[in-house]
């Protein structure tokens, strides 16, 4: 029943309908992807320029400090300072660097983590690609930007790059794992590779107003904690900001770049976080449903920017608290704690979709075992890893 | 793809090292870590040789800041050398004032009034707060956390300044203490202003240790880590809290029993394993160890001049003989060792700096880590590079 949304929910087809109605009919299917992918580079890049402006002042407040604040109102110029003094530095390319990858890098990682906006729904009417296998083209697409990382290290002819890229290929093979592991219980509930199709299987309330989403499960909340911590992996953000780990390899990938090259790294950090983010919400937030019925009146597209920011903002904080991981802890990390608890969330989902057909009465148990299914595995792994670890008491000298 | 300049590093004869070059076993990477790298403290030169990312070798190399501050000493009277101290260990500007103008007051027999020696205790706890608080955050900084505990310390470091400041008109370079007493007399503001920062510190230090202390990521970074045996630190000349994380109870304060420390009932802590853990925490109870000496200072601190009025700054000759005078600095013991033959500049002038010495044993804590490690190694020893290369 589309004619009883609101406008401002149809926003998106009125504006196409409008665009369409002026063109002849065969340049229609060319002029609507233009305005999609103009859309979502438009929309993510200001979203990434105010996100580096969030990240800095967030941090300023974190930190006791009151960030950014010269240019214009509370600083709100400072992205567009930013960028301007990017454009019009030096581009630095070593002598010895190799001259196509070390051009080719920023490139590709941008092109790659622009690539997976195209399946995500980010409102009803909001989709640029709908594919049925969507999810499987995001995670391919975010697979990639690794490698681009690694083109960045190589290429640049550093001792502190060439460390980095390896680190960065031990942290892409060790954490995609995990990353794809934490959503195969979503497309075994929901039963399609499809992001719209995943959202639509989250609408409708438990008892009228718990929404179904993925992450209201006892297996869904142990994949979205799953998701989440191989995202923050896979985007670099700290703790698991290895591969530019400041305090030990200078700026590690990006040391020998300068200029809008430079730039081009933070634009792709930035978009893998907004990407990751997005399919996090798709995934497990319910994607652009409302969390309540009566708020229904405002657009899906809110909902899913307001549940992207929330989990932005998330981003930020543990970046501000969080010491980062050394490299053979970040490893073990993936393979000893985070792919064990995903397989053993395959078991649970699995125990979920079966249990499903019991009968109302038997549902405190069924929430019971799966509980149990998630939370033992997690303590017990958990206390394996920090083994011999913990606060200590000190003695004092006889006097 | 990576030159390595192998000849100038090859490893001694008898070293079971392996050559950077080394077809059979593949190369290793040497990588220069500084003068200018983040983690450096300063320009301070780390030449690593890395087994993928395991050092196997580790040369600290040091002398960019070198100033020629021990022949400067020898060629320049006896109180134009106070200043040049505070470029030393340029954040504890103030115990390297009191650890010369011991030295001296030794060499001349100089005694000094009760209230000066409150106001050094005063200022020298305040220092080891300042310095301890600095390092805590830039090894926190180091392990990799952002800023936010370095931000934080630099708050209460910057109270501290403020005191120093006002006391002394510099922040950093104070050049506060004079052979028989201090420079000026701080006054009953200051004195309270002085309780404040005290009184609020305890508070800093529970909300600093929230932040990271129990932090799972921060306890996997730093246990067992870089671990020191009490016989190698001993043998090295470590001293401060290097030492006592090692487990040795050496602390010169109740060794030596300098000034008044005597008079004081404080605690001295001791580490188990050495490690950079250890390190880390060592410092964080030193500061709560701290509080209650200043508390006591500043409650008893008697009326008084501040200067022996019979103590003599400019033309000052001593007999000839030597003297050395040390302290419980924060970073362990700085020292000072004169001799006078009768001139007005002393015929040698030498310091001990405890940054140099424990940094002697950079190597044998970094072998076998990571680079990661390393640098959390290197924050936890705690170097000012103007110590070091002097």
């Amino acid at each position: 029943m589309p004619h009883a949304e609101p406008w401002l929910e149809r926003a998106p087809l009125l504006l196409r309908d409008a665009v369409n109605a002026l063109l002849p009919a065969p340049a229609r299917w060319w002029v609507d992807s233009f305005l999609d992918i103009a859309v979502l580079l438009g929309v993510f890049g200001l979203l990434f320029a105010f996100l580096t402006l969030a990240e800095r002042k967030v941090l300023g407040r974190i930190q006791n400090r009151p960030g950014p604040n010269r240019a214009g109102w509370g600083g709100v110029l400072q992205p567009f300072a930013d960028g301007i003094k990017m454009l019009t530095k030096e581009d630095i390319v070593p002598r010895l660097a190799d001259p196509i990858l070390h051009f080719a890098a920023p490139v590709a990682l941008v092109a790659f983590s622009l690539m997976s906006f195209a399946v995500i729904p980010y409102g009803r009417h909001l989709l640029a690609l709908d594919m049925d296998s969507g999810v499987l083209y995001f995670f391919a697409a975010g697979a990639s930007s690794e490698l681009a990382v690694f083109m960045a290290g190589w290429s640049g002819r550093n001792k502190y790059s060439l460390l980095a890229a390896m680190r960065a290929l031990a942290q892409l093979i060790s954490y995609e794992l995990p990353l794809l592991l934490s959503f195969v219980p979503v497309v075994m509930i929901s039963g399609s590779l499809s992001p719209s199709a995943i959202v639509t299987a989250q609408g409708g309330w438990h008892l009228g107003f718990i929404p179904r989403w993925n992450v209201l499960t006892p297996w869904g909340f142990a994949g979205f904690a799953i998701f989440m911590v191989a995202s923050l992996a896979e985007s670099n953000r700290s703790p698991f900001d290895l591969p530019e780990a400041e305090s030990e390899l200078i700026a590690g990938h990006l040391t020998e770049y300068s200029g809008f090259k430079y730039a081009l790294f933070f634009m792709a950090e930035y978009f893998g976080m907004c990407a990751l983010g997005g399919m996090a919400v798709t995934l497990f937030l319910g994607g652009w449903q409302a969390p309540c019925a009566f708020l229904g009146f405002i657009p899906s597209y809110a909902w899913f920017g307001a549940k992207l920011l929330a989990l932005l903002l998330g981003f930020i904080w543990i970046r501000a608290t969080l010491p980062r991981l050394r490299i053979d802890q970040l490893t073990r990390f993936a393979w000893k704690f985070l792919v064990p608890l995903a397989l053993v969330n395959l078991v649970t989902v699995g125990f979920w979709h079966l249990s499903a057909s019991w009968s109302r009465g038997f549902d405190p148990l069924r929430w019971a075992i799966a509980i149990a299914l998630v939370v033992i595995p997690f303590v017990a792994m958990g206390r394996r890893l920090s083994a011999g670890l913990g606060p200590r008491t000190y003695r004092f000298a006889a006097q | 793809m990576i030159e390595a300049s192998t000849d100038a590093l090859l490893p001694s004869p008898g070293s079971r090292v392996r050559p950077v070059r080394d077809p059979f076993h593949g190369d290793l990477l040497e990588v220069s870590m500084g003068p200018h790298h983040p983690s450096t403290h300063g320009v301070f030169r780390m030449v690593a040789t890395l087994d993928g990312e395991t050092i196997v070798r580790l040369k600290p190399v040091f002398g960019y800041l070198h100033r020629n501050h021990e022949k400067l000493g020898e060629s320049t009277t006896y109180l134009a050398s106070m200043p040049y101290t505070d470029r030393l260990d340029y954040l504890c500007s103030m115990t390297n004032n009191w650890a010369y103008a011991l030295a001296v007051e030794r060499l001349i027999g100089q005694p000094v009034p009760e209230r000066a020696e409150y106001v050094r205790v005063i200022l020298a706890e305040l220092t080891r707060l300042l310095n301890h608080t600095c390092l805590a955050g830039f090894l926190l900084q180091d392990c990799g956390a952002s800023g936010t505990p370095l931000m934080y310390a630099f708050r209460e470091r910057e109270k501290i300044l403020d005191l120093f400041e006002s006391l002394s008109g510099s922040r950093m370079m104070c050049n506060y203490q004079r052979f028989g007493g201090c420079r000026v007399d701080p006054g009953a503001h200051w004195l309270a202003a002085a309780s404040r920062v005290t009184e609020g510190y305890g508070r800093f230090l529970d909300e600093f240790e929230a932040l990271l202390t129990g932090n799972e990521i921060m306890m996997a970074r730093t246990q067992g880590v870089g671990p020191l045996s009490a016989k190698l630190a001993v043998a090295a000349g470590v001293t401060g809290p290097m030492l006592r994380a090692a487990g040795v109870a050496y602390d010169i304060r109740k060794v030596d029993g300098y000034g008044i420390y005597p008079r004081f009932n404080f605690r001295v802590p001791l580490g188990e394993h050495g490690d950079t853990y250890d390190r880390y925490m060592l410092r964080i109870l030193e500061m709560r160890e701290s509080i209650p000496i200043l508390r006591q200072a500043l409650a008893e601190i008697p009326a008084g001049p501040i200067m022996d009025p019979k103590a003599r700054l400019r033309g000052l000759r001593p007999k000839a003989g030597e003297s050395y005078g040390r302290i419980e600095g924060p970073k362990g013991e700085i020292g000072f060792y004169l001799v006078s033959d009768g001139t007005p500049n002393p015929y040698r002038y030498r310091v001990r700096p405890p940054s140099l010495i424990n940094l002697t044993i950079l190597e044998d804590l970094c072998l076998g880590r990571t680079i990661a490690d390393a640098v959390i190694i290197l924050g936890s020893v705690d170097i000012v590079l103007g110590e070091v290369d002097r």
